[in-house]
């Protein structure tokens, strides 16, 4: 691992090193960029995962304190934990199920296409899905996702199977076990899937796609990398003439240090991507930082979600195998006739028994609930993921009150749920119902969002700074050496997962920076 | 607000302690009546009512008592860390009998869950909850009569295990499902 001086003001530092950082440094690393790589959370592996839903929570979630305000039911049944992200070397790569899906093109003109939908905050983004598309296939092949690049699909477990049978006896027609970045034969010196069913906590056979033992260990292999783990970012320092010069950051001891740095990227996931710029407000920049338009925090996007679980007369097993082990992408059309913008998907998922208690009906106590808890061998599990309005009012902001061990605001994070999102989500519910009564189910349960996983939006990219923080590039509008990394950056949320849109975003943004440093705009 | 704050402030921190004490050795006396003995900080009175309490909270008919004193030595361990959790569980305890003129745990079921209906919203009953969701249904003991497999990991995953093993549907066609390489 390389080492570089604090004083080295020639070094980019990028900040969170998950699906944007993580990807990002190695890029820049192999383009001969020097990279300091802050990492807020510790340094895990296959090794040190265990297959174990709350030691893996406590391992490596992100679990500082946050608050929540809004009529989002978070906010009442997870009021301190908005978010389920990670705090780990690798980021939320690290808990991601693999789902790769890239944008369709209508999604990249959100405002043109829905036209103008009330109480939301639309925008097309200054980027086209041809634009695009050269590095979707870049991250694609990164990634080794799968019906891509020749790379078959996953084999099927038995909870896809009984979607599967559902969804096409309804009538769904592109029903199949995804694109994913796992591993279906072994690729890039990762083994196979194991289908261990631990996706979310780590995966341990190395198949599901990682910055954590992929992108970082690249970069590394270039010796232009200093990951520093364990040091949390506090604030973006500039200079006078409106430049970024480093950043201030606690490390592992909590001692302060400053890295000045040429290039500042931040990387550190939709909630602390704003929260940062946020608290590194100055005399010049009184709002906080690339915030001229005010949009940073604003328009804080999570996906329409929910879930539905369904029990059987016989077993299914959900537990065993990939997480998301297929999907349904039939509803993630352009379609109006359904009552709401957007469309969504409906991917597998399951949970163990401790989770499943935690989060099938969040505070539910009682026979009623047991009952159902008593069937978990028979049960099997859809998640619904959509588009889901930006709404300005929908904010990351700084708490007024409380703060967190180094003195700094915690972020509040404000959602209230769109007309739009609830429209879809009670479609979503009825349809997904359907899928299993289709297929015999004895009884099914709607189930509420999860804390989120999905983060995005809190500074979007727009054509014009007046609107948004950063341009198509990922370049503040404001500062011309700080550039946004992560999810945060998307103008709108599209209905599909987000990672592969993200490193597609990195990867262009390593390009973008290396030619604008060639020819000294940078 | 500030009582699932509270609620889920104590899951968190919870989370770990569980894993720890799951399965362990304290569970061996559950069944001779003596296990109260084992308590540190509450006393039997207290020890045998908040079973009762778990028992309603979380009730699974395949599950013994011994699972469910799991929860309550967990509850005792909190309430020998912090005297707030002991007099919250200490007056909670005290607050269910009166609610029930006498002993809690010598009402009849209907009985017990009219009473927790009416104090599901205290701290003391969310404290219950909270820490029960953990310790319950994070023992292994307890995996294994709901029927939950758990790691899998130690045998290869669950590639050659089953994870595909489902009869009771048509097996999708190869391009929705591709054979396992």
């Amino acid at each position: 691992m390389a080492r570089f001086d604090s004083n080295d003001d020639s070094v980019v530092v990028i900040i969170g090193s998950g699906a944007g950082g993580g990807t990002l440094a190695n890029e820049l690393c192999q383009k001969g960029f020097k990279v300091v790589l802050l990492e807020a959370g510790k340094h895990q592996s296959s090794a040190t995962f265990r297959n174990d839903e709350w030691f893996a929570f406590n391992q490596l979630a992100w679990l500082d304190k946050r608050t929540t305000s809004g009529n989002w039911q978070i906010a009442k049944d997870f009021p301190n934990l908005p978010a389920w992200t990670c705090k780990t070397v690798g980021g939320t790569t690290v808990h991601w199920a693999g789902a790769s899906l890239r944008f369709q093109e209508h999604e990249f003109k959100a405002k043109t296409t829905y036209s103008d939908v009330t109480g939301a905050n639309l925008l097309d983004w200054p980027v086209t899905l041809a634009e695009l598309e050269p590095y979707y296939a870049k991250a694609e092949f990164k990634m080794g996702v799968t019906r891509t690049n020749d790379i078959p699909g996953l084999p099927g477990n038995n909870n896809f199977k009984v979607l599967y049978n559902g969804a096409t006896r309804v009538g769904y027609k592109t029903v199949h076990t995804g694109r994913m970045a796992i591993n279906s034969r072994p690729r890039d010196d990762r083994s196979s899937c194991w289908q261990l069913g631990f996706c979310f906590q780590g995966c341990k056979s190395g198949a599901k796609w990682s910055t954590l033992y992929t992108e970082i260990p690249k970069a590394d292999a270039t010796g232009k990398l200093d990951l520093r783990a364990e040091c949390q970012a506090l604030q973006v320092q500039h200079d006078s003439q409106g430049k970024a010069t480093g950043v201030l950051y606690a490390d592992q001891n909590g001692k302060h240090v400053v890295q000045k740095a040429a290039i500042v990227c931040v990387a550190c996931n939709s909630i602390e991507s704003a929260r940062l710029l946020l608290n590194s407000s100055s005399s010049t920049f009184p709002q906080g930082l690339a915030n001229s338009s005010g949009q940073v925090g604003k328009n804080y996007m999570r996906h329409t979600t929910g879930s539905v679980y369904a029990t059987f007369k016989k077993p299914v097993y959900m537990n065993r195998g990939t997480v998301m082990a297929g999907i349904v992408a039939d509803e993630a059309e352009l379609n109006v006739k359904r009552g709401f913008a957007g469309g969504f998907e409906f991917e597998t998922i399951s949970l163990g028994l401790p989770f499943a208690a935690a989060f099938l009906k969040p505070g539910a106590w009682g026979r009623d609930y047991t009952r159902v808890l008593d069937q978990y061998p028979n049960m099997a599990g859809m998640w619904i993921v959509g588009e889901d309005m930006p709404q300005e009012t929908n904010a990351v902001t700084l708490n007024p009150t409380e703060k967190d061990q180094w003195g700094l605001p915690i972020p509040n994070v404000h959602y209230d749920d769109h007309p739009n999102d609830l429209a879809m989500r009670n479609y979503a519910y009825k349809r997904g119902a359907d899928i299993y009564n289709a297929v015999g189910a004895v009884q099914t349960i709607a189930v509420p969002p999860y804390p989120s996983t999905h983060n995005l939006g809190t500074c979007r990219m727009s054509e014009s700074p007046r609107d948004g923080v950063c341009n198509k590039w990922g370049q503040t509008h404001d500062l011309k050496n700080l550039f946004i990394s992560d999810g945060s950056q998307f103008t709108t949320s599209g209905g599909e997962n987000p990672t592969l849109t993200i490193v597609t975003l990195a990867i262009r943004q390593a390009d973008y920076i290396s030619k604008e440093r060639t020819k000294k705009n940078l | 607000m500030k009582r699932r704050e509270f609620l889920q402030k104590s899951a968190i921190v919870v989370a770990g302690a569980a894993a720890a004490v799951s399965g362990v050795a304290v569970v061996a006396s559950a069944d001779t009546n003596q296990w109260t003995a084992g308590l540190k900080t509450l006393n039997a009175h207290e020890g045998e009512t908040l079973l009762k309490v778990a028992r309603q909270i979380f009730p699974h008919d395949r599950l013994g008592d011994s699972d469910y004193v799991v929860v309550v030595m967990d509850l005792d361990t909190q309430a020998g860390a912090t005297p707030d959790t002991a007099k919250l569980l200490r007056d909670g305890v005290a607050n269910l009998d009166s609610d029930g003129n006498g002993k809690f745990a010598t009402l009849s079921d209907d009985q017990q869950i009219a009473i927790l209906q009416k104090n599901e919203s205290t701290p003391f009953f969310q404290k219950v909850h909270s820490v029960e969701l953990v310790s319950l249904y994070n023992n292994h003991a307890v995996w294994k009569k709901l029927g939950y497999q758990g790691p899998s990991y130690q045998i290869g995953g669950y590639l050659h295990h089953g994870f595909n093993d489902l009869n009771w549907l048509p097996d999708p066609p190869a391009s929705a499902s591709p054979k396992p390489a």
